[in-house]
């Protein structure tokens, strides 16, 4: 696709680009994202307002700014709330029997869900607010975060080196926390970033279905929606906040994989000779 | 093989029990009251009585549960708090759109997913398959909300070739059905052609190493043969798995497809539900959902074990 040095680095320049700009936004835009402006309203992109104004008459660039904050925000918190919760739960299920016979069967309960429906269910009883959303999709997504770590701390538990600390009296919390924790984070890791980006999806998904981010606070979710009830006369409604998630969903992706692979090498190339045959035979199909 | 049939369906007891469980606990997760929280704080406390007493909620919470659950064992997911119907007759009344788009957009996801995976498979490494793969890339990070929204406004509101929003049943025409249907159907389906295409292209790559596809090769059958009956049957099997899989997930896509497109499915039902709080019907649909995901997953399960036999060979050789 691209050549070899700058292919790793234009994802990442891409989201540090929408990044920035979501985080600074009010230094450099003199709209303010909640103040309504009737005689401005659905005015298309222009110079003033780069990508155009919203039906309250609020500037769409400041908005969709604000809101690629708040989904980041979100999907951050999602991330860090189940990451903590589903470490604690994976290592805890992989040393102790009881406890994983206990907990597994929950997590297996919770994960029988499909998980946009658990948190719209979720939010449905409490109630649509950030922390309720925060508060879901991280019930929704630790049973994935605790399953991986206690599938790699279930192997780390038979390597020698944990028998030899038994042998030297060391007791099952020091094991825990200071050797098995640290030997499973690269799948950590990688299953962290998985949810981030999938929490953005879903919180996105939430907040159109109206049960996310409630209105005026801007969420790539809400002012998609906003943005279908538009659809006819302002395109610009949905276009940018599309446009704005698919970047940020594809870039995440992408370096998730990298991450993924670096992690675990999975699929090598095949070898040249299979190659050659495979290119032999396309040609003579 | 029946002590494999016999495992599975056993396993499948403590998740239906926790799922239940949850799907009972989501009406105490919020503070307070439930009957409080249902009618709204400023409700009048006879109302409240009433609905306390109609929910069971004077009771302990053990027996609340069990009658719950009592209730679930015999199809009765008790009465919507709004409208005059059981939950079960609104499932009812409601699942043959879903499932009308769920099978239209898994025969779009099957019919170009399988084609873009084979095709990139057999021209890996090439242009064909770059392009696929970006594709495949892309398809699987626009949520089916938005592509939904994309697909609206250029072939219904800009080409105006098909309708906007809406729903015609199959009783009025089954072509007006499907014409409804199609923009939905891509809408959910794309994604899942892209996650299929890419599974389908590892699986293909994956087979191609074997031996037995040197051998054909040695013997000089064909590349065409050696592409669609030596690789891709023996890469069925992972695929199909994979396609049950994403037709668990084309339930919940359907939930937000229905609202962009207007369907009065199941899950227009969910989310009209949501917006009254109703709860009991949240309960019961959540729990059907989720009931039939699990028995969808099941079933995958059980075909892909059933059509490969080395996986009955293990197992015999375990017992």
């Amino acid at each position: 696709m691209m050549a070899g040095k700058t292919r790793g680095l234009f994802w990442p320049v891409v989201l540090a680009v929408i990044v920035l700009f979501s985080f600074f936004i009010s230094a450099i835009s003199p709209y303010d994202p909640y103040t309504i402006d009737p005689l401005s309203r659905l005015k298309p992109p222009s110079l003033t307002h780069w990508f155009g104004t919203d039906n309250f008459g609020r500037d769409l660039f400041v908005r969709v700014a604000l809101a690629v904050r708040v989904s980041l925000s979100v999907g951050a918190a999602v991330a860090v709330v189940s990451g903590v919760a589903g470490m604690i739960i994976g290592l805890l299920c992989a040393w102790y029997r009881p406890v994983d016979r206990v907990l597994m069967r929950v997590c297996d309960g919770l994960f029988a869900f499909p998980s946009l429906l658990l948190a719209i269910a979720i939010i449905g009883v409490l109630g649509p607010n950030i922390a309720n959303v925060v508060l879901a999709l991280s019930l929704v997504y630790i049973p994935s975060i605790a399953r991986v770590i206690r599938g790699a701390a279930l192997v780390i538990k038979e390597k020698n080196f944990i028998e030899a600390l038994h042998a030297q009296g060391a007791s099952s919390s020091r094991i825990i926390w200071l050797h098995l924790l640290p030997n499973v984070i690269s799948p950590f890791i990688v299953q962290v970033s998985w949810v981030f980006s999938v929490a953005i999806l879903t919180e996105a998904a939430l907040s159109f279905l109206g049960s996310g981010v409630p209105a005026p606070m801007p969420s790539l979710g809400n002012l998609l929606l906003e943005g279908k009830a538009v659809i006819f006369t302002a395109w610009w409604m949905t276009f940018f906040p599309g446009i704005t998630i698919v970047l940020l969903i594809l870039g995440l992706n992408i370096i998730g994989d990298n991450l993924r692979d670096r992690a675990d090498p999975g699929l090598k190339p095949l070898p040249r000779h299979v190659l050659r045959l495979l290119k032999k035979g396309a040609r003579n199909v | 093989m029946k002590r494999y049939l016999f495992h599975r369906l056993l396993a499948l007891l403590p998740v239906l029990l926790v799922v239940s469980l949850v799907v009972f606990c989501l009406i105490h997760l919020a503070p307070g009251d439930p009957a409080l929280v249902i009618l709204g704080n400023d409700a009048n406390p006879e109302n409240v009585a009433a609905l306390r007493q109609q929910m069971g909620l004077d009771k302990p919470l053990f027996i609340q549960f069990l009658s719950w659950f009592g209730g679930i064992l015999t199809g009765d997911l008790g009465h919507s708090l709004f409208l005059d119907t059981s939950v079960m007759g609104l499932f009812l009344q409601h699942i043959t759109p879903t499932l009308a788009l769920a099978l239209y957009a898994q025969t779009l996801a099957l019919v170009l997913g399988i084609t873009g995976g084979v095709l990139s498979a057999w021209q890996h490494g090439g242009t064909t398959d770059r392009v696929i793969r970006m594709l495949a890339t892309l398809g699987m990070s626009v949520p089916g909300f938005l592509l939904g929204l994309f697909l609206i406004f250029f072939f219904a509101v800009q080409l105006r070739w098909f309708p906007v929003i809406g729903y015609r049943s199959t009783n009025q025409s089954f072509w007006l059905n499907v014409w409804y249907l199609t923009l939905p159907a891509f809408a959910l389906g794309l994604r899942i052609a892209a996650l299929i295409a890419r599974m389908t292209r590892a699986v293909m790559l994956d087979v191609m190493q074997e031996h037995f596809i040197s051998t054909a090769r040695a013997k000089g059958v064909p590349e065409r043969r050696v592409l669609l009956q030596h690789t891709l049957r023996n890469a069925l099997i992972p695929i199909l798995t994979i396609c049950g899989e994403s037709f668990a997930a084309l339930v919940t896509g359907t939930i937000v497809i229905e609202s962009v497109f207007g369907i009065p499915g199941v899950g227009s039902l969910i989310v009209n539900a949501i917006e009254r709080r109703d709860v009991t019907v949240i309960q019961g649909i959540v729990l059907l959902i989720t009931v039939c995901y699990v028995l969808i997953n099941l079933a995958v399960d059980l075909l892909s074990y059933f059509a490969d036999p080395r996986l009955s060979i293990d197992e015999g050789e375990h017992s």
